[in-house]
């Protein structure tokens, strides 16, 4: 009898790199940079794994995704403002949102594919941002949403203040672990696994038995309401929300950040894109105000000669130690 | 009655007529082929029976249940299953997980988001159950697209069968098989033949009349002669053809 294959909940890698991550208020600023970069590097790697679920695993060309991450960080600052001054509820209500925008895009765009799913996309995504831009009395147009606070975090026995960097990034830090984890099961769950199916044959899915676009839809879903997660960390961390991180270049930077990270075929690829995009903007920018081309043209060159991205530099190093290693299981009679 | 059957069906692709008036059934545990020229419709016909396409006209019963129209993912979970005449696979998925997925089992939990897809014991066991019978259960973990050609065309009906269907439509399951292949593949064909209701469409001659119970020739999108192998051998139209050159 065959036993039953699980796949860790926990990795090695994952705790190594939470642990990683905990590390860093204790050295950041001795190393030249600042707290609030920290910040920034996790919640734009939550959302970039909120993205991937739908670009890398699910297959799917999302160049709207920044539509959701503002919406979450304007629904976060508005139920603030009118709904209850609790950081759950306000967090709650930016996913939810977020979520809803999704379903209703997911509405129309779930039957394409390819290059129609992507340019749809994009017009959603353009439709939600100039709504942002115009809808002045909601989200304060180009001027944004001011005044927003860091909420305090209530745990029932103890509140914590998440005014200053350091607690703001503990905090963003424990969404992250969470976002992951949850995100890491599901890409070994049933549903992800049905995806991951779609997203390499769809007729094959569809006449083995799967309502494909009910899938695709779920995906955007759930990618969209943790985008807007994301985005209400970022409002946090900003005290405003405005309309540019909705624009089609901000959309286009997570798809960079993923891409160079390696999304396509590593689930941490785009953690990995979101430390290297924001390391090269203060890195770089420090000496050259045209940071973008720099990283623009080493996107370039990755995708030109890597397209598999950081991530996939180190799978391809760790692959061909295993190919060098000698082959497992029982020996095959047939030459190959 | 059949347990599938196919009455009157018309399908035009703008002013091409490619099905006409095509009936057909296929009686439960028997094995059924089509055969025909390049071109013929036999593809399109696989096509409309498992809901690819929708016909204009003609009607279409799988287990007294009129299924004209469904969509393919519906038929599907009627219980049948089809294989496809190019390689239509997970590639990126390993042998093992190309069958799971397809199970019903699989099909099921497909709602949830946060358990493990495959720690079931039974639901492994059935994978392997299908695996050994086209053959490929020792290149279980290998990736689908390492496979050679053969094992991925056993594959392909792996796929199909994993789905637990009680009518398997193979399309053209031989085509780019060598001899060694083709025989191989002949012999999983006759272990499958009995356990479910079988239809095969097919170029190669020999294989199909071999295995069949029952023929029926398709030509200009209409179904020409229908017949026992040995009937059909003295069919003059089949005789005419290049199909009678049978020995």
């Amino acid at each position: 009898m065959a036993a039953g294959r699980t796949v860790p909940t926990f990795t090695s890698a994952m705790l190594l790199s939470w642990a990683f991550f905990a590390t860093v208020p204790f050295w950041i600023e001795q190393v030249g940079l600042y707290q609030y970069l920290g910040i920034e590097i996790l919640i734009f790697a939550t959302y970039a794994l909120a993205f991937n679920l739908v670009l890398g695993h699910a297959g799917l060309p999302s160049f709207g995704h920044g539509a959701f991450f503002g919406i979450g960080a304007y629904a976060f600052g508005l139920a603030q403002f009118n709904v209850g001054r609790n950081l759950w509820l306000c967090l709650a209500i930016a996913a939810l949102t977020a979520a809803a925008a999704g379903a209703l895009v997911a509405l129309f765009i779930s039957h394409r594919r390819g290059i129609y799913y992507a340019l749809l996309t994009i017009a959603f995504g353009q439709i939600f941002w100039f709504v942002a831009i115009k809808a002045h009395s909601i989200t304060g147009g180009e001027d944004g949403l001011l005044k927003i606070e860091r909420l305090p975090l209530s745990l029932g026995f103890t509140r914590v203040e998440l005014a200053s960097n350091v607690s703001l990034y503990y905090f963003v830090l424990a969404i992250f672990i969470c976002v992951s984890l949850l995100l890491w099961r599901l890409a070994h769950s049933p549903f992800g696994r049905i995806v991951k199916a779609i997203k390499q044959n769809e007729t094959r899915a569809r006449f083995v038995g799967y309502d494909v676009w009910r899938y695709k839809a779920a995906v955007l879903v759930i990618s969209a309401g943790l985008s807007g997660l994301a985005g209400a960390l970022f409002a946090m961390a900003q005290t405003s929300a405005f309309p540019d991180v909705m624009s089609l270049h901000y959309s286009g930077y997570v798809v960079m950040m993923t891409l160079v990270g390696g999304g396509l075929v590593s689930f941490w690829g785009p953690v990995i894109g979101a430390g290297a995009f924001f390391l090269a903007r203060d890195v770089i920018g420090a000496l050259t105000t045209g940071w973008m081309l720099w990283f623009g043209l080493s996107f370039v060159v990755l995708v030109l000669f890597k397209p598999e991205g950081i991530a996939g530099m180190f799978a391809g190093i760790t692959s061909r130690e295993r190919k060098a290693a000698p082959p497992r299981g029982k020996p095959q009679l047939q030459a190959r | 009655m059949a347990l599938f059957e196919a009455h009157e069906l018309h399908l035009r692709f703008g002013d091409r007529v490619v099905l006409e008036n095509v009936s057909l059934s296929f009686e439960a545990g028997r094995l059924s082929g089509i055969i025909g020229p390049n071109g013929a419709g036999k593809t399109t016909c696989f096509n409309v029976l498992t809901g690819r396409y929708k016909p204009d006209r003609g009607r279409v019963l799988f287990d007294g249940r009129d299924i004209t129209g469904r969509s393919p993912q519906q038929i599907a979970r009627l219980g049948v299953a089809r294989s496809f005449q190019i390689m239509t696979l997970f590639d990126e998925f390993s042998v093992f997980e190309n069958v799971a997925i397809a199970l019903p089992k699989t099909r099921a939990r497909g709602h949830d988001p946060l358990g493990q897809a495959y720690a079931d014991h039974a639901l492994v066991d059935e994978a392997y159950d299908v695996l050994e019978k086209v053959g490929l259960a020792d290149r279980a973990d290998d990736e689908a697209k390492s496979l050679p050609y053969g094992a991925r065309r056993a594959l392909e009906i792996a796929v199909a069968l994993a789905s637990r269907p009680k009518l398997l439509f193979l399309d053209e399951p031989t085509a780019g098989l060598g001899s060694d292949g083709r025989a191989r593949l002949a012999d999983l064909v006759r272990k499958l033949k009995g356990i479910l209701t079988i239809v095969i469409i097919e170029h190669d001659m020999e294989f199909l009349f071999s295995l069949a119970d029952d023929i029926s020739v398709i030509h200009w999108g209409q179904v020409i002669a229908r017949g026992t192998p040995a009937a059909l051998k003295a069919n003059p139209w089949v005789e005419a053809s290049n199909l009678g050159r049978l020995n």
